[in-house]
């Protein structure tokens, strides 16, 4: 006959909290994996940037463009190269946001809005803003509202289609309780639509985010005579690529800083969500 | 004024309407229910129960027939429902779903919170209101949707099998609570229940119900001294014949035969 028998730690507390220990650990362990990850990249870059094994014209080593950054940052114009790009990504963030919020919400509650927009939305999606530039260029000029304007087109779609598709997830049964309990329209837009398609929304806000980073440069490369993209742009045609790498640098920067805002605020605003 | 009819449903019926297979759900119903009686509907599965009550609830329209519903007091609203399940609002804590219908109908900010704050108390979710249902049990979620429905202070309250996914020892506690909530307020109640323990417990009156397409078939009183306790509904011997003469219903209601076919018992039951 076989028996198993089944050892409990004689001080269960004890035993919990070498169990409860070693998960920190493991939790450290995985911390210091995502760090580790950039950093050796950054450092096999170097070393082989360094001994020429990769052509240092076109990867120069980070260190030097850690240097070419200060001495841009230290020059002056860098900043305000930065911040005139950030204030157009942010105006077209909020500007392609807001209308996308609110068609989407509209396109998920009401049956003859969404048969009228929807297969407009679909058409136009696939449509690169970008490729409108020169036509959006010749509507409103040179401007930084142009910029706005085509980040802004890119950014809608994904908001809309996501909003749209996070009210009509959101289960009948929830429309039934606000209709048994007597919501008005405007009570059921406030209380059951706009909450209950938040966790989608907050998705394709996200996706926005990314969206109007990956716009700005190519706008700023199109028509533009400020702002990182024509940073990167210029350096790039006069060949210093350390410049142009600063550029890069920050804008993938600002991807990592939004995301990070953005989830902070998803948890602020979805708080029932775990 | 206590014994005049609050709900008056005459030959009320409901097809839906599908290009190949429509589905007769209920036909030519009638019934009525006084003022703050309890009524249960009890009938087999899929024979119309929920869509009677989602159309009493305005959810629904019939297809043919008519019903009423008295509104006596033009201050309360009048009937609420007690959804089966999932019926609290998940992106609201506790306290916003139980104060929800006060809020929809504007009611006074500190009559809602009063009531509120009463049936939070009296369905021991004080202590959980601020916590979002996810972070609540089956039960509780339950007794929340009873209290949103409760604070509400409807004059009819339509439940549809609200207590059917609980488990057995939940489901005593809350028949019991939700008869003594009831017994403060005397409201008119139409309760869906497949349990036939269940109707025997809390109705003044039992309609029974055929097989799809559901139709009314027998009404039995079930005249139990008030306030009931499931205890001594159980040792009622009478409540044993009761419990089997449904039971035979039941099965020749499913078995569509109404000479009935020989009925084997669950003998652990009385
Ligand atoms: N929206 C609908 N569209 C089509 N058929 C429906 C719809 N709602 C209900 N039915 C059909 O009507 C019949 C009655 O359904 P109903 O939900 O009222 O039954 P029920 O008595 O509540 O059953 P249960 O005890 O299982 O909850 C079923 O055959 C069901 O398939
Ligand atoms: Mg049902």
């Amino acid at each position: 006959m076989e028996k198993e028998v089944i050892m409990a730690a004689s001080q269960p507390v004890a035993y919990e909290r070498k169990k409860w220990e070693k998960s920190q650990k493991k939790q450290n362990y995985y911390r210091t994996l995502t760090l580790f990850s950039p950093i050796t990249i950054l450092a096999l870059w170097e070393v082989l940037s360094r001994t020429a094994l990769i052509d240092p014209r076109f990867f120069p080593p980070p260190s030097t463009i850690i240097v070419e950054f200060v001495h841009l940052a230290v020059n002056g114009n860098l900043s305000s190269h930065v911040m005139i790009s950030l204030y157009r990504i942010l105006g077209g963030f909020f500007l392609g946001v807001i209308p996308g919020i609110l068609l989407g919400l509209l396109i998920g509650m009401y049956k003859p809005v969404r048969y009228t927009f929807q297969p407009l939305v679909m058409a136009l999606m696939p449509i690169p803003t970008l490729a409108l530039m020169p036509i959006i260029i010749i509507i409103f000029g040179i401007t930084d509202f142009s910029k706005m304007v085509t980040i802004a087109g890119s950014v809608f779609f994904p908001v809309c289609i996501n909003t749209a598709a996070g009210v009509s997830n959101i289960d009948p049964i929830f429309v039934d309780v606000a209709k048994n309990y007597g919501a008005k329209s405007k009570d059921y837009f406030f209380k059951i639509a706009l909450p209950g398609s938040l966790p989608v929304m907050m998705e394709g806000i996200q996706m926005g985010q990314a969206i109007a980073l990956l716009t700005i440069v190519a706008a700023e490369m199109i028509g533009a005579n400020s702002g990182i993209g024509y940073l990167i742009w210029m350096d790039y045609k006069a060949f210093i690529l350390k410049g142009m790498y600063v550029g890069l640098v920050i804008i993938s920067f600002f991807g990592y800083f939004f995301s990070i805002l953005l989830r902070f605020l998803q948890r602020r605003l979805i708080p029932w969500q775990k | 004024m206590s014994s005049d009819i609050k709900i008056r449903v005459h030959q009320l019926s409901k097809i839906f309407f599908r290009k190949n297979s429509s589905v007769h759900a209920i036909r030519d119903i009638n019934f009525e229910v006084k003022n703050g009686e309890f009524v249960c509907l009890l009938g087999p599965s899929g024979c119309g129960k929920t869509t009677l009550l989602r159309i009493l609830a305005g959810l629904e329209k019939p297809s043919g027939g008519s019903y009423e519903m008295i509104h006596g007091d033009r201050n309360k609203p009048l009937q609420s429902m007690i959804f089966q399940e999932k019926g609290v609002i998940p992106w609201m804590t506790v306290e916003e779903n139980v104060a929800f219908g006060l809020r929809m109908r504007h009611a006074p900010k500190n009559e809602t919170k009063e009531r509120t704050d009463y049936y939070l108390k009296k369905v021991g979710l004080w202590e959980f209101r601020k916590l979002y249902p996810s972070e609540i049990s089956g039960g509780m979620k339950q007794r929340a949707s009873i209290a949103r429905a409760f604070a509400n202070d409807p004059e009819i309250l339509l439940m549809d099998e609200p207590f059917a996914a609980l488990d057995e020892q939940n489901k005593y506690i809350l028949q019991e609570e939700l008869l003594s909530i009831w017994e403060e307020t005397k409201k008119t109640v139409l309760f869906i229940t497949h349990s036939i323990d269940e109707a025997l417990l809390l109705s003044d009156r039992i309609l029974l119900m055929s097989a799809q397409p559901g139709t009314i078939v027998r009404e039995k009183i079930i005249d139990l001294p008030r306030p009931r306790k499931i205890a001594s509904v159980r040792s009622n011997p009478k409540m044993g014949k009761e419990f089997v003469d449904i039971w035979k219903h039941l099965q020749e209601a499913v078995n569509g035969n109404l000479k009935g076919a020989t009925t084997s018992l669950p003998n652990e039951v009385y």
